[in-house]
C-alpha cells in the first residue's frame, strides 16, 4: 500500500484557518489554530495548533490525561473552548457538522439500555430523518449497510449487551459510516478490542482514505501507529510534534511527549525500522 | 480469514434473533394500539355531562385511616364506572398513571430517577404559600390551578437549588439532593402549620396532597389532569427518537446538532409537569413511584426502547385506575398508597416473570443450559470411550458397546448423582438403553446424536487449532463451552475448511488423548 504522505509545509505552524487555503474544492478538512481548552480554570491543553490535508490518517497519541479525548469534544463544540480557532472544510463545526462522523469511547455509555445493534447504528441517521418524524424503512436499509460494512449486519437485532467488546466498536463505526461524513472522527477506536475488529476497522480506515477521507483517531498503541497512520500528533497537553509519520514519530518526541514514562520506547523504534524495511 | 471470536461463539447460544424488519412492524402496531387507546380515553373523559358529583367529605384528617367495607351498591357503581365523578377520576389517574410510565422511562434510563422525587416534595411549600397568599388575597385558597401553580413555582426552585448546589460546590448530585429534598419538605410542613394558626383559612383539603387523596378532586380538577397527562404522552410519542439518543449516548447526541441542553429541559419539564399533576391523586410523598416502578417494572419485558415506554404506560396506567378505583371503594384509604401498591404488585410479578430479564426466566435459562452441557458431555463419552478401547467405532447397525457407569464418572468432574440423573433423563428419551447392572449402551437415534456432537466437538478443535493458534492444551475446554453454541451453517463452513486438508470425509479422530479415561487408549489417530 503506498501512502501518498502529503509535504510537511502543510502543517504550517501560523496558518489560520481559510485564511491560507482559499481553494474552495479542497478545504481542509479540520483546521486547528492556537486552540486552548480550560476544565474549572485549569488548561486542558493549550495552543494546540494543527491542520490536516484531505485523505489522511491522522493518529493522536499521548498518555492518560493529555487531552485528546478532549481536543475532539471540542472541535466539535461539545466542550466550551478558552480560546482559538476550529475550522472543519473551511467553515465552523456547526456548518458542517453533517460531514464530520463521530465515534465515541465505548465505555461513554451504557451498553445495558434497551436497544438493538441497528438502533444505534440508525442513531446516526437522526440528524438527516428529522425532527419527530420516525425511522424509515429506508434509513434502516442503509443503516444495514453500513453494519454490513463493518461485518455485523447478522447482528442487527440484537440487543447491545449481547455483543462484545469488539462488536460494540463496530457497531460504534457503522453510526459513524452511515452519516456517509468526510471526516471521522474516532476516539480510541481500538481500545479492548479483538484482532478481527482491528483488522476490520483498519480495512474500513484505509478503504476511507482510498476515498479521498480523512480520519483524525486518537490510538493508544504506539507499536502500530506506523502501520497505521500517515499523520501523528503528539499530545501531552500542548502539541509536542505533529506531521508525518516517517518524519515526527521520533523516539525523542516520544520521550517528550511520554517524558519517563515510557517503557515502551525501544519496540516503537523497532516498529518504526520495520517500517522503513517495509517501504 | 475471518475469525469467529470467542464472544461471537458464545453468542450464538442465545434464542434466535429475530429478522430486524419484522421486530420493528410489531412495534409499530403496538404503536397504533397505544394511540387508539389514548384517543379513546380521551374522548371518553370528555364525554358525559356533570351530574351526580358525590359531595366531598373535607372534615376528615389526614390520620384517619378507619375503614369500612363498601356495600355492594357503592362497589358496583365504582366498578361499572356508573358515578360520573368517579369515572371521571379514575380516567384522569389513568392518564396520569401513562404519562408517569412514559416519561418515567426515559429518566430512569437517563439515571434521572429521584429528580422526580425531589421535585415533588419541593412543591410542598409551594402548595402552602399559594394557599395562604390566594387566601389572604381573598381568593379561593383551594383551586387547584393556583395550588399547583404555586407547586411548580417551588418545585422548580427545588431543582434549581440541587443544580446551583450540585454545580457551585463539589457535592455530588445525591447529596444536593438529599439536602434540597428535606428542606424544602421541612419548609412545606412549617408552612402548613402557619396555615392552621390562620383563622380564615380551612386547609384540611391540603393534605390531600401530600398523601393524595383522590375523594378531594372535582371533575374539573381531572380534566386538567388528564389533559396535562394527556399532553406528556404526545410529546413523549412526538420526541422518541430524540429523547432515546439524549438517553443512551448525550455526547454523540451532541456532535450532530442535537440541543442536549433543550432537549434535557424538555425532558424535566416532563417531569415537573407529570409530578405536579400527581400531587393531588397520588400526593408528594409517594409521586416518584409512580415515575420509576411502571418503568423499572417494564424493563423485565423488553429488550427495546419503544416498548419499553409502552409496557411502562399501560403498568402506570393499570396501576392508576387500579388504585383509583381502590380508593374510590375505601375511601379513607390515600389513594396515593393505593396507586404505589398496585405499582409494586405489577412490579414484583414483572421482576419473577418477565419474559426478557425475569428472574425465573434467567434461572430456566441456566437450568436448560446446564442440562444441555450434562448430555452432550454423557453422549460424547459414551461415543469415546468405546471408540477408543476398540480402535474404531462399530457401526450404528451393530449393537453399540456398552458403557459401566464408572467408566463414565471418570471421565468428566460430574457427581454420580448428576451424572446418573443425566442418564435417566437420557433413557427416558430414548437415547440411552441399559444393559444390566450398571451398564448403560447408546440406542440408534443416541448413537445417531453421540456421533453428530463428538464430529462437531472435534471439528471444532481441529478448526482452533489449525486456524486460531489457541494452544491445543485449551482446546478441550474451550471446544467444550462452544459445542453447544454451533450453528449448522458454521459447522458446514467447518467441514468445508477441514475437509480441504483432509480429503476423506468421516469423523475426524480427536487430535488429543482422551483425558482422564482408565480405559488404555491406543494411539490417536493422525489429527492431520
Amino acid at each position: 500500500m503506498s501512502r501518498a504522505n502529503p509535504p510537511p509545509d502543510t502543517f504550517s505552524q501560523g496558518a489560520k484557518p481559510g485564511a491560507s487555503q482559499s481553494v474552495t474544492r479542497q478545504a481542509v478538512p479540520l483546521s486547528v489554530y492556537d486552540l486552548t481548552v480550560a476544565y474549572h480554570r485549569k488548561p486542558v491543553i493549550w495552543d494546540v495548533t494543527f491542520d490536516f490535508l484531505q485523505g489522511t490518517l491522522v493518529g493522536i497519541v499521548g498518555p492518560n490525561g493529555a487531552g485528546k479525548s478532549t481536543l475532539l469534544k471540542a472541535i466539535m463544540d461539545l466542550t466550551p473552548r478558552a480560546s482559538g480557532r476550529i475550522a472543519v472544510f473551511g467553515g465552523s463545526y456547526r456548518q458542517n457538522r453533517h460531514r464530520v462522523g463521530y465515534v465515541p469511547q465505548r465505555e461513554s455509555v451504557d451498553w445495558d439500555f434497551p436497544v438493538d445493534a441497528l438502533d444505534v447504528v440508525t442513531m446516526g441517521l437522526y440528524g438527516k430523518i428529522g425532527w419527530c418524524l420516525p425511522v424509515r424503512k429506508k434509513h434502516r436499509r442503509m443503516a444495514l449497510a453500513a453494519m454490513e460494512r463493518v461485518g455485523i449486519a447478522d447482528l442487527a437485532s440484537r440487543q447491545i449487551s449481547q455483543l462484545s467488546g469488539g462488536q460494540q466498536q463496530r457497531t460504534f463505526l457503522a453510526r459513524a459510516l452511515v452519516q456517509d461524513a468526510d471526516l471521522y472522527l474516532m476516539d480510541e477506536p481500538f481500545a479492548a478490542v479483538d484482532a478481527a475488529t482491528e483488522r476490520a476497522i483498519v480495512e474500513i480506515l484505509w478503504e476511507m482514505k482510498r476515498s479521498g477521507k480523512t480520519a483524525v483517531v486518537i490510538h493508544h498503541d504506539l507499536q502500530t501507529v506506523p502501520d497505521y497512520f500517515d499523520h501523528v500528533v503528539l499530545l501531552n497537553m500542548r502539541v509536542v510534534a505533529h506531521g508525518p509519520v516517517g518524519e515526527v514519530f521520533t523516539a525523542e518526541n516520544l520521550h517528550k511527549t511520554y517524558g519517563g514514562r515510557l517503557t515502551l520506547l525501544d519496540e516503537v523504534t523497532e516498529a518504526m525500522r520495520r517500517r522503513e524495511h517495509s517501504l | 480469514m475471518n475469525v469467529v471470536n470467542a464472544d461471537e461463539r458464545r453468542q450464538r447460544a442465545l434464542p434466535p434473533v429475530r429478522g430486524p424488519m419484522r421486530a420493528e412492524r410489531s412495534g409499530r402496531g403496538l404503536w397504533h394500539c397505544a394511540a387508539v387507546v389514548s384517543i379513546a380515553l380521551g374522548l371518553w373523559l370528555a364525554s358525559g355531562d356533570e351530574c351526580g358529583a358525590e359531595p366531598v367529605d373535607t372534615h376528615r384528617t389526614i390520620t384517619d385511616r378507619s375503614v369500612e367495607w363498601p356495600t355492594g351498591k357503592q362497589w358496583s357503581r365504582v366498578l361499572l364506572l356508573k358515578d360520573y365523578n368517579s369515572r371521571v377520576v379514575i380516567v384522569g389517574t389513568t392518564l396520569l398513571g401513562c404519562a408517569a410510565g412514559m416519561v418515567g422511562s426515559f429518566t430512569l434510563l437517563r439515571r434521572r430517577a429521584l429528580m422526580g422525587d425531589a421535585l415533588s416534595h419541593a412543591a410542598l411549600p409551594g402548595i402552602a404559600l399559594a394557599f395562604i397568599v390566594a387566601t389572604v388575597l381573598g381568593g379561593d385558597g383551594k383551586s387547584l390551578p393556583i395550588l399547583l401553580g404555586g407547586a411548580t413555582v417551588s418545585g422548580l426552585l427545588g431543582v434549581g437549588a440541587i443544580l446551583l448546589i450540585r454545580n457551585l460546590t463539589r457535592l455530588k448530585e445525591d447529596a444536593a439532593l438529599g439536602i434540597v429534598l428535606s428542606v424544602f419538605f421541612g419548609a412545606g410542613v412549617a408552612l402548613m402549620g402557619v396555615i392552621q394558626q390562620m383563622e380564615t383559612g380551612h386547609a384540611a383539603g391540603l393534605e390531600a396532597f401530600i398523601y393524595g387523596k383522590t375523594a378531594s378532586m372535582g371533575a374539573g380538577d381531572a380534566r386538567l389532569i388528564g389533559g396535562a397527562a394527556f399532553f406528556c404522552v404526545a410529546v413523549c410519542l412526538l420526541l422518541m427518537k430524540e429523547l432515546k439518543l439524549l438517553c443512551f449516548d448525550e455526547e454523540f447526541a451532541g456532535s450532530r446538532g442535537m440541543p442536549v441542553l433543550r432537549l434535557d429541559m424538555a425532558l424535566m419539564g416532563l417531569v415537573v409537569l407529570v409530578s405536579i399533576i400527581g400531587l393531588q391523586a397520588v400526593g408528594l410523598v409517594l409521586m416518584v413511584a409512580l415515575l420509576v416502578i411502571p418503568a423499572a417494572a417494564a424493563r423485565f419485558w423488553t429488550e427495546r426502547m419503544g416498548r419499553m415506554v409502552l409496557i411502562a404506560a399501560v403498568l402506570g396506567a393499570a396501576g392508576g385506575m387500579l388504585g383509583a378505583a381502590t380508593s374510590a371503594l375505601f375511601s379513607k384509604l390515600p389513594s396515593g398508597a393505593m396507586i404505589v401498591l398496585v405499582c409494586a404488585l405489577f412490579f414484583v410479578a414483572s421482576m419473577f416473570a418477565g419474559s426478557a430479564r425475569g428472574v425465573l426466566l434467567r434461572w430456566w435459562r441456566r437450568i436448560r443450559l446446564n442440562r444441555g452441557v450434562d448430555r452432550q458431555h454423557l453422549l460424547r463419552a459414551m461415543y469415546e470411550i468405546p471408540e477408543f478401547s476398540a480402535g474404531e467405532m462399530p457401526d450404528a447397525t451393530d449393537s453399540p458397546a456398552a458403557v459401566s457407569v464408572g467408566d463414565l464418572l471418570t471421565m468428566r468432574s460430574w457427581s454420580r448423582r448428576r451424572l446418573r440423573r443425566e442418564i435417566r433423563r437420557a433413557v427416558r428419551e430414548n437415547l440411552l438403553r441399559r444393559c444390566g447392572d450398571d451398564r448403560v449402551g447408546l440406542t440408534g437415534a443416541g448413537f445417531e446424536q453421540a456421533a453428530r456432537l463428538t464430529r462437531q466437538h472435534r471439528l471444532w478443535e481441529l478448526y482452533l487449532i489449525t486456524h486460531a493458534e489457541i494452544a491445543p492444551s485449551r482446546v478441550d475446554r474451550d471446544a467444550d463451552a462452544i459445542e453447544h453454541v454451533l450453528e449448522p451453517e458454521v459447522v458446514a463452513e467447518l467441514e468445508r475448511l477441514l475437509e480441504q486438508g483432509r480429503g476423506a470425509a468421516g469423523l475426524p479422530a480427536s487430535p488429543h488423548g482422551l483425558a482422564g479415561s482408565t480405559a488404555s487408549p491406543p494411539a490417536p489417530a493422525e489429527a492431520k
